[in-house]
């Protein structure tokens, strides 16, 4: 079937639109909501926000944003994904350590997914929360000044709840 | 000089994001004072009476910034950048996520200083927590009265939106960022035309940080010649203050401006880690040109002093490195950093940065040559001064090369290091 917003998504939109004088700053936003549903951004998906926010938007100039900003996840990511900052403040608080750890816990490399799907691992630039480091994100939430045994058993927990 | 708070007096309470948390310790009184009985013209005054300079990096004079808007008919446009992400700087998300509604009524008094009824508060897309925070201070904010039409009756109108980025630390720039928020990709704009002039969907635009507007309800309560005594005559007012790195205690400090960087290591952040000895200091976020110890004990934390170091306050985030730091590999870091951050428009960027990354990557993995220092001077050259839109090449030279300079032995180590083991072995 192909990609409608889900009716959160389609609640958000509507709430969009009369904030901005110009259709094509809906863009950013449009490409956030794709991704809360699907997890990424892929052609169809943006083919469907073209379309939604409506002429003079080309599927090009979505393409053109999705393509420029790293959050938008370009291929599906794990269900639960795993951004380590690695930039000097965090890396002065032994971010290195942490990525090890993830990638030698999960059994994958720097940018790769689990076979499960559950996690995919990533070394990130500055998250902005550089006197709390290392600071990990996964999905929305900043685990921060974590150490090697919490990222492991927060690993755990979440590999549970998976 | 020292630990001073203006803008976080109230910061600890459980509910100072909340609207009755800010107002029972007399938020939105400033807000009031504006709309009801300032003109435009008194607003702009006063602030530029209190000498306020903006927060994110530059220090421009925030009255000064408004008084260029010119009274046209067209729609104006302020927006708030709050897409903190320059290595070392979170004092941002301390606001974001603490005091919403002091952001929110410094905004309002500043749409009323430049006329204008639209805003956009644009925040890093990462600081979830703090989108979310500060939409819910907007909505109460709607629902009292504090935003939209006629608000508080007094017959202005304003009309606030949250946007979020989308993980590009180039949109802190802020004619990029306004490239954002028209739904672009975030390329810098040729300038001029300056945003006062022509800047979101071409008009007229004026773009504070979220640290700067956060001042303005303060500068009206006690009064612009009042806030002008708070720090040094040329930079007044306090500083939010993000210190990371090898210091005891790391955090956000709201300090005078003026304070010496020594006090605000030794004594506010409790002195180096494990009572090791200090190598460095970047004072004012990853941009600014490295200091050694000697000469971050003779600074204070000022617009000018720092300039007179030949570095700059930038963003007010303060990395601290210690003897045990290799500036190698901290260099490596910063210069991966824009590397990853060019937007590409320019050659000079899009190539140097990542040419200086690898060269340092290089040099790090002991393969370094002289003639590789010399090529990361060469390349510095080509990549700073004017050759590109905006200042994300040269930010990145400042990042390298007074490291490369003033740390020079380190580097020449690791060149050796590798000889000496192909010797060795």
């Amino acid at each position: 079937m192909p990609y409608t917003f889900s009716t959160e998504s389609e609640k958000r939109f509507q709430k969009l639109v009369p904030q901005f004088p110009n259709k094509r700053s809906l863009i950013l936003p449009c490409l956030f909501l794709l991704q809360r549903d699907q997890g990424f951004v892929d052609h169809v998906g943006m083919e469907y926000v073209a379309k939604r926010i409506g002429d003079p938007i080309s599927l090009a100039q979505v393409h053109g944003v999705a393509t420029f900003y790293t959050m938008y996840n370009k291929k599906p990511v794990g269900k639960f994904h795993v951004q380590i900052c690695a930039n000097i403040s965090c890396y002065l608080a032994g971010s290195d350590g942490i990525t090890k750890k993830a990638c030698e816990k999960l059994g994958i490399q720097k940018g790769q997914t689990t076979k499960d799907k559950l996690f995919t691992v990533e070394e990130v630039q500055c998250l902005g929360a550089c006197g709390f480091g290392p600071v990990v994100q996964i999905n929305e939430k900043y685990h921060e000044k974590i150490t090697v045994e919490e990222l492991d058993q927060l690993l755990v927990s979440l590999a549970s709840k998976g | 000089m020292g630990l001073k708070k203006v803008l976080t007096t109230h910061i600890e309470k459980p509910d100072s994001h909340t609207l009755a948390g800010y107002k029972a310790v007399g938020g939105y009184t400033a807000v009031a004072k504006a709309l009801k009985d300032m003109t435009a013209e008194q607003i702009i005054s006063e602030v530029k009476t209190s000498g306020l300079r903006g927060r994110g990096g530059a220090g421009f004079p925030t009255g000064n910034k408004w008084g260029f808007i010119p009274k046209t008919e067209k729609p104006k446009y302020l927006v708030c950048n709050g897409d903190e992400g320059e290595p070392g700087t979170y004092k941002d998300r301390l606001l974001i996520e603490n005091l919403p509604h002091m952001l929110i009524e410094g905004m309002i008094i500043a749409a009323k200083a430049i006329d204008s009824h639209q805003g956009y508060i644009y925040i890093r897309g990462e600081f979830f927590k703090g989108i979310d925070i500060v939409e819910k201070a907007v909505e109460e904010a709607y629902s009292s009265g504090l935003l939209g039409k006629n608000i508080l009756g007094s017959g202005y109108d304003f009309e606030l939106a949250v946007y979020s980025g989308a993980g590009a630390y180039i949109c802190g720039e802020e004619s990029a960022l306004i490239n954002s928020l028209e739904g672009r990709r975030g390329h810098p704009r040729l300038k001029p035309p300056f945003p006062a002039v022509s800047g979101l969907y071409s008009c007229p635009t004026v773009v504070n940080n979220v640290e700067t507007f956060c001042n303005v309800p303060h500068i009206l309560n006690m009064g612009g010649e009042t806030y002008k005594k708070i720090g040094t005559e040329k930079s007044p007012g306090t500083r939010l203050f993000a210190v990371s790195g090898h210091v005891e205690k790391q955090g956000i400090y709201e300090v005078e401006l003026g304070t010496p960087l020594k006090d605000l290591i030794f004594e506010i952040c409790g002195g180096i880690k494990g009572g090791k000895a200090l190598k460095a200091v970047i004072p004012g976020g990853s941009s600014a040109p490295i200091l050694t110890a000697e000469e971050a004990m003779t600074a204070t934390m000022d617009f000018e002093s720092i300039a007179s170091l030949k570095s700059m306050l930038g963003s007010g985030a303060v990395i601290i490195l210690s003897e045990e730091a290799d500036l190698v590999e901290t260099t490596y870091r910063l210069a991966s950093f824009y590397a990853h951050e060019s937007c590409g428009q320019c050659t000079p960027c899009r190539e140097g940065t990542h040419w200086v990354k690898d060269i340092l990557h290089k040099i790090k993995d002991g393969e370094g040559t002289e003639e590789d220092l010399q090529l990361i001077g060469a390349l510095s050259r080509n990549m700073e001064g004017g050759t590109t839109i905006c200042p994300l090449a040269d930010a990145c030279v400042m990042a390298v090369r007074p490291a490369l300079t003033k740390f020079r032995s380190e580097f020449l180590a690791k060149l050796r290091s590798k000889k000496e083991v192909a010797t060795v072995g």
